[in-house]
């Protein structure tokens, strides 16, 4: 019976919660290379992310939600990527744009990292190289559906290394 | 080609008898046949738009009769060992000490105001003077390229031209950073695009394409002082230090040693 | 050789007698057009110095240059400057046509030409939608990125990709134009002026745009020279430069076009000189259209490329950020022993320090945004 009520209590605030968080995803204004330009057609008028609530985007890591890593993630940028993520509130996700973030792309070299998930964890690949905005957007509605998800009530199951 | 294969066995056995003659005569027509076939082929291939024939891969030409080799000659003794050109491109090859001075005079004496690239080559299967540098120069107004080459064996350092072409700053750096060819008079002789630290020289035809140990980026605590992916180049800027060494570091504030 | 009055102060004098300050500015800055790195010294707002860190997106693409065969190499020069990526495909499929000895077809280099001055225009679309973002007008990118997709489209059109095209073959061109693409060309050249006009009615005689630019980031054209500035950057310094016009390569021999040349050496000149250089554009995709040639798109060439034994060559053509050329040595194989890029915005980039010494820290953005760099090339 105890179970029943917090669970009642904790489907109204998840609701509550995801729909805010889900509806007003802000990104980081950080594009690293050729997937930063698509990231920039995805805001135009043509594409125009604000439909979805995430065109806001920051210059500080700390007022973001959603990091884009748009772009090859190369050992000397590996660092600041980490820190910037580390830089973020919670709760926050990563989406990997393209194949060189999903994967160092066409780039098995000396100096590329091979994936960005060796230093953050991701939440949604987006894959192409570059990818399409409308392939961007459909990462963003994904993770949208992946917020929807969440629970507070699970905390294991918030953050961005949860399993689904 | 052909009048020459004609030839040959009449020199050599005269004909004896008539069957033989005959034979002979058969093999000249045919012989003949053939060149006029060739001929042809020739005159068509001749006759065909220019992307219609095969590709005609230039080749190395000596250059004798420039002007701007003979003044360069004249002013700096030895110093230009050898002048070709390749598809119209002019290449002279500059002993290594005196690159310097040839390209102020090409830049003060004959007109090549406009630096255009700098770059290294590595031959490893020369014996010797495996590494190289490129300059590549040019004049506004005579619209002229010209391309200089150095040679040098591993270790050996080539004089700096960033004092005479600015340019040639970062340029020298790369050359360095990709090959190790190191600069005697460079202003700022670090590393540019790798990290202090970085374990061998890429372009170096013996380096793995993968890297040696390079998955290391993201621990900076692996590296030394002012090295380091997070420590950039020549900037002096180093990571925060990890906790237990706290006390023993410095704040990162302090400026380095920017050469 | 400028008579705009600079209000630069002079780096040596003090201000306020405070210390010298140094500041990090990237590689993570909305401004820094990627991942650009600056260490600042300033003294108080004024930038005594700065010194530019690179190599954050140094992806090893010389490196990866060697190990594949000439034809497998264009997709990664689209990788570089991935906002001109035809340019880039020019500059390479033209250093191996003349290392291996290869003349194109007319058609395909009326083809070559189309493409590469969509690619300038759409380049310069990009960076007039960040400059001026970075300067504070944010209606100017909601209107290029508008004509951009235009841009973007036929290149999709044409050959599948909307950035990084690889739309080039040593020897000739892919494929032919599809049906009905000339008239979408025309159609967009035919109401592209009008969208120039727009643009320039909302910069050119905006007065906060002329206080940002105007004697901002000056660029003595000796300095340019010295540091191998090429492309706008030149030409907004008074030197009339256009490897279009001094070496004619592809089809720029024969259509007619003006090099636009501007002679006060600031980031307000070279705003203008990429304005004409859209317009100029417009000219050579016209007459370009007009003259196309019938014909084969693909000369003839062997099945494998293969580089003569010993041999070296650099080509060079007119990118919208400069001059971006590639040095190829060959040594007999399928593959380039050696490939070096002459990339624009290295040396572009180089000259930052000489054009923000003196001037306040929100000129840098300003500054930053006029080189047009791109970092993919930058750091290759």
């Amino acid at each position: 019976m105890d179970n029943v009520e917090a669970n009642v209590l904790t489907t109204t605030y998840d609701k509550i919660f995801n729909w805010a968080r889900r509806s007003a995803i802000w990104p980081m204004q950080f594009g690293l290379a050729c997937c930063a330009i698509e990231m920039m057609a995805v805001l135009d008028p043509r594409h125009d992310m604000s439909r979805f609530g995430a065109e806001v985007m920051r210059g500080t890591p700390r007022q973001c939600d959603l990091m884009i890593v748009a772009g090859t993630v190369t050992e000397k940028m590996a660092p600041i990527v980490k820190r910037l993520w580390d830089q973020m509130p919670e709760p926050k996700w990563a989406l990997a744009m393209g194949a060189c973030a999903t994967c160092g792309g066409p780039y098995r070299t000396y100096a590329v990292t091979q994936g960005v998930d060796r230093v953050i964890p991701v939440s949604v690949y987006v894959p192409g190289c570059p990818p399409r905005p409308e392939a961007l957007l459909w990462g963003l509605m994904h993770l949208q559906r992946r917020i929807d998800r969440m629970s507070v009530s699970n905390l294991d199951d918030q953050g961005p290394m949860s399993p689904s | 080609m052909t009048d020459s294969d004609n030839g040959k066995p009449l020199d050599e056995t005269p004909p004896t008898d008539s069957a033989e003659a005959e034979a002979k005569a058969k093999e000249e027509a045919a012989a003949k046949a053939k060149a006029a076939k060739a001929k042809a082929l020739a005159e068509a291939e001749a006759a065909k738009e220019p992307w219609e024939r095969d590709p005609s891969t230039p080749s190395w030409e000596e250059v004798e009769d420039s002007l701007l080799v003979d003044s360069l000659r004249a002013a700096h003794a030895d110093a230009v060992l050898s002048a070709r050109s390749f598809a119209g491109d002019l290449v002279l090859e500059i002993d290594s000490q005196s690159i310097r001075e040839v390209c102020r005079s090409l830049k003060e004496e004959h007109g090549y105001k406009l630096f255009v690239d700098s770059c290294g080559a590595h031959f490893d299967n020369r014996e010797e003077k495996e590494l190289e540098v490129v300059y590549i120069l040019h004049n506004l107004e005579t619209n002229d390229q010209v391309r200089l080459k150095v040679r040098v064996d591993v270790g050996v350092e080539v004089p700096s031209v960033a004092k005479v072409y600015a340019g040639a700053n970062w340029a020298e750096r790369e050359t360095y950073d990709m090959y190790g060819i190191r600069f005697t008079d460079h202003p700022d002789m670090t590393r540019i695009l790798l990290w202090e630290g970085f374990n061998g020289h890429p372009l170096l035809k013996d380096f793995p394409v993968e890297g040696i140990d390079t998955g290391a980026a993201i621990y900076p605590e692996t590296y030394t002082d002012n090295a380091g992916p997070v420590a950039g180049t020549g900037t002096g800027w180093r990571p925060p230090a990890p906790p237990e060494e706290k006390t023993s570091q410095s704040a990162p504030e302090s400026s380095g040693e920017e050469s | 050789m400028t008579d705009i009055e600079t209000t630069a102060p002079q780096p040596s004098e003090t201000l306020l007698g405070v210390e010298e300050m140094e500041l990090n500015f990237g590689p993570q800055h909305p401004a820094t057009h990627g991942v650009l790195r600056l260490k600042v010294k300033l003294d108080g707002e004024r930038i005594v110095d700065c010194y530019p860190i690179i190599g954050y997106l140094h992806r090893g693409t010389e490196k990866l240059f060697e190990l594949h065969p000439f034809f497998q190499n264009v997709p990664h020069t689209d990788r570089m400057d991935y906002v001109a990526a035809a340019t880039n495909n020019l500059a390479y499929v033209g250093a191996v046509e003349k290392l291996i000895g290869i003349i194109v077809p007319p058609r395909a280099r009326y083809i070559r030409t189309i493409l590469a001055e969509l690619q300038r225009i759409s380049s310069h679309l990009l960076w007039l939608a960040t400059h001026a973002i970075d300067i504070g007008a944010m209606t100017p990118f909601f209107y290029t990125f508008r004509e951009r997709e235009h841009v973007l489209d036929l290149f999709e059109d044409y050959c599948g990709a909307r950035l990084t095209l690889n739309c080039m073959r040593p020897g000739g061109q892919p494929f032919d134009l599809p049906v009905g693409w000339t008239e979408k060309c025309a159609e967009f050249i035919e109401s592209f002026p009008e969208n120039i006009a727009e643009y320039e009615g909302l910069l050119t005689n905006n007065r906060i745009w002329k206080k940002r630019t105007v004697g901002v980031g000056v660029l003595d054209p000796d300095v340019a020279l010295d540091y191998g500035v090429t492309g706008p950057m030149l030409r907004g310094s008074g030197i009339d430069w256009d490897l279009r016009k001094a070496r004619p390569y592809e089809a720029y021999s024969e259509v007619e076009f003006d090099v636009p040349v501007f002679f006060n050496c600031d980031t307000y000149d070279r705003y203008l000189v990429r304005m004409e250089e859209m317009r100029q554009s417009v000219r050579i995709l016209r007459q370009c259209l007009d003259q196309l040639p019938d014909g084969p798109i693909m000369a003839k060439k062997p099945r494998v490329l293969k580089a003569p034994k010993e041999g070296e060559v650099y080509y060079g053509v007119e990118g919208p950020k400069g001059e971006i050329g590639f040095y190829i040595i060959g040594d007999g194989s399928p593959n380039p022993y050696r490939c070096r890029v002459r990339p624009p915005s290295f040396l572009n980039l180089q000259v930052l320090p000489e054009m923000i010494r003196g001037d306040l820290l929100a000129d840098l953005i300003a500054v930053i945004g006029t080189t047009d760099i791109v970092l993919g090339e930058v750091d290759r």
